[in-house]
């Protein structure tokens, strides 16, 4: 679908690596040109025409991010630089402040690593305990054992809705239901599932959320938090400096401003911001259950050729995702990904940020495969055919 | 040298790797090696007595052109001493830089010439090298 808004595409790029980052538009590229090339000016300052310009966009974009996710107020919505520092506002701007010794946050093994190294952090600084939910066969979070870890010392339960190794879909509103009934809290990496899915943060009654642009089609180096208002509210800054205070004296006085503000120091990323605003309007454009749709089709498509080839491995066959993580027999990942980009195909060889669910896979490096709307059967088919040929891997890449 | 033999040399050394296994007993000194840029991940054993690299195990996972690299350099350095060691080092970099290098020193190492045009796989091959250049300039013995 729409593989002629992307450039990049032109000369038969075959680009499996949307977990990684997905291409951009042109019309991304267009927005952030013509902020270059028409209208550059800073946020939050001037009261010329250019500079009232880029803060109806940059607010603009914001509206368009809390219609996206079904938030309640523009407020809820903050800038930030990626998933990774969305996460880390969140949990030592946070929880940090609230959680106490012996009490209990959950993840899972198969988290990204920005959805438990800050958590390893906290457990160090403050004593609290990490608890895993154990995954189901398919690696899949079901909610008995989500049951079986939950205690009254649970405070918060941080998952991500699709994981970006497993490309399995958590069933968030179930979960938070139960975190709820516990009095915990629920905090979701959505990076791997923003682009993919509909997200509606009312109807899932998600707590704190986290995404980045770069892998919804827009730039990188923007990305976003979300917190129901009084949560967020209590999000103390872990930067501080311009455009986020009202007053400050000599004496030390300080009062900050509201939020989103108050968590947006500095000048912020104007043309992230901008980009992402346009990346918003394509995907709704497209309509995200249409990508959805493609996408499921696609994967499954990908899964049939793949499990004809006897010498291929497949680890995550039975989950929903986009994902597919595999390997050719006796060959280690990295070699297979330099094979098959001689072929201009891209996979990602690797752990995938995720250094402890070798645990769960008993492997350590896979070949993912991570499917974007602009993704075709055709691809799969040329990529199904140099696997065919991986008997002459050795002679393509030595 | 062919380009097949070439080919063969680093298949060998991948698939029966010579050196690979952790050894049984304390005499060595251990460092682990690995790359942020690319996955490979081994761990590297040393045992170093009167200046001479007496052996050299290696066990991880890795690809095929550090694992056959690590094979070739680990058979070549063994019965060397530490200063000899650290010039055939020393002349694989400079090959694997595109530099002047003496061939009769680096012997089977030669294998990886080329290297140079895939940029992404310099950090493969010289994975091993740069632990065991560790080792050896900073012990005493």
């Amino acid at each position: 679908m729409n593989r002629e808004d992307f450039l990049i595409l032109k000369d038969n790029l075959v680009y499996f690596d949307n977990g990684a980052t997905t291409l951009k538009p042109k019309v991304v590229r267009d927005s952030i040109i013509d902020y270059y090339d028409n209208y550059t000016a800073n946020a939050h300052r001037g009261d010329y025409k250019n500079s009232a310009k880029v803060d109806e966009i940059y607010e603009e974009t914001r509206e368009k991010v809390k219609e996206l996710i079904n938030a309640k107020e523009v407020s809820e919505i903050v800038f930030t630089k990626g998933t990774t520092d969305s996460l880390n506002m969140i949990i030592f701007g946070y929880f940090k402040n609230i959680l106490q010794k012996d009490d209990e946050v959950i993840i899972t093994e198969s988290e990204h690593a920005s959805n438990i190294l800050p958590w390893f952090i906290l457990q160090k600084e403050l004593g609290i305990k990490i608890k895993y939910i154990k995954l189901n066969d398919k690696f899949e979070v079901t909610i008995d054992n989500l049951k079986q870890v939950i205690t009254n010392k649970t405070k918060v339960i941080s998952i991500a809705q699709i994981t970006n190794v497993v490309g399995d879909i958590r069933p968030i509103k179930e979960i938070t239901k139960i975190a709820h009934d516990n009095n915990a809290l629920v905090v979701v990496d959505a990076a791997q599932s923003i682009a993919h899915k509909k997200i509606d943060v009312i109807d899932m009654d998600i707590d704190f959320m986290a995404f980045s642009g770069h892998k919804m089609y827009g730039p990188t180096g923007i990305g976003v938090l979300y917190g129901k208002f009084d949560l967020l509210d209590k999000l103390t800054p872990l930067t501080y400096g311009g455009g986020m205070n009202a007053i400050f004296r000599k004496d030390g006085y300080l009062e900050l401003m509201s939020i989103p503000t108050r968590l947006e120091a500095g000048t912020p990323n104007i043309e992230g911001v901008i980009g992402l605003g346009s990346a918003i309007t394509y995907i709704n454009n497209i309509e995200i259950d249409k990508i959805e749709e493609y996408e499921h089709n696609l994967r499954k498509y990908l899964l049939d050729q793949l499990q004809k080839l006897n010498f291929i491995e497949i680890y995550n066959a039975n989950t929903n995702g986009t994902i597919i993580a595999f390997n050719i027999k006796g060959v280690f990942s990295q070699d297979t990904a330099i094979y098959l980009d001689k072929y201009n195909i891209c996979v990602r060889a690797g752990n995938h940020c995720a250094k402890i669910l070798n645990n769960v896979f008993n492997i350590n490096n896979t070949c993912r495969i991570s499917l974007s709307f602009y993704n075709t059967k055709k691809e799969i088919d040329l990529l199904i055919n140099v696997l065919k040929n991986s008997e002459n891997i050795w002679k393509e890449i030595l | 040298m062919s380009e097949e033999l070439r080919r063969e040399i680093i298949l060998d050394n991948y698939k029966n790797p010579y050196n690979k296994e952790i050894p049984n007993n304390n005499d060595y000194i251990k460092i682990n090696s690995n790359s942020t840029s690319c996955i490979d991940n081994i761990d590297i054993y040393l045992k170093i007595e009167d200046n001479i690299i007496k052996d050299i195990k290696f066990e991880g996972e890795a690809c095929v052109i550090c694992i056959s690299s690590t094979s070739i350099l680990t058979n070549l350095l063994i019965g060397k001493t530490k200063k000899e060691g650290l010039e055939i080092i020393d002349n694989y970099y400079k090959m694997i830089n595109e530099e002047e290098y003496d061939k009769d020193i680096i012997k089977e190492l030669i294998v990886y010439k080329d290297i140079y045009k895939q940029p992404s796989r310099k950090k493969c091959a010289t994975l091993s090298s740069v632990g065991i250049e560790k080792i050896l300039n900073n012990v005493e013995k």
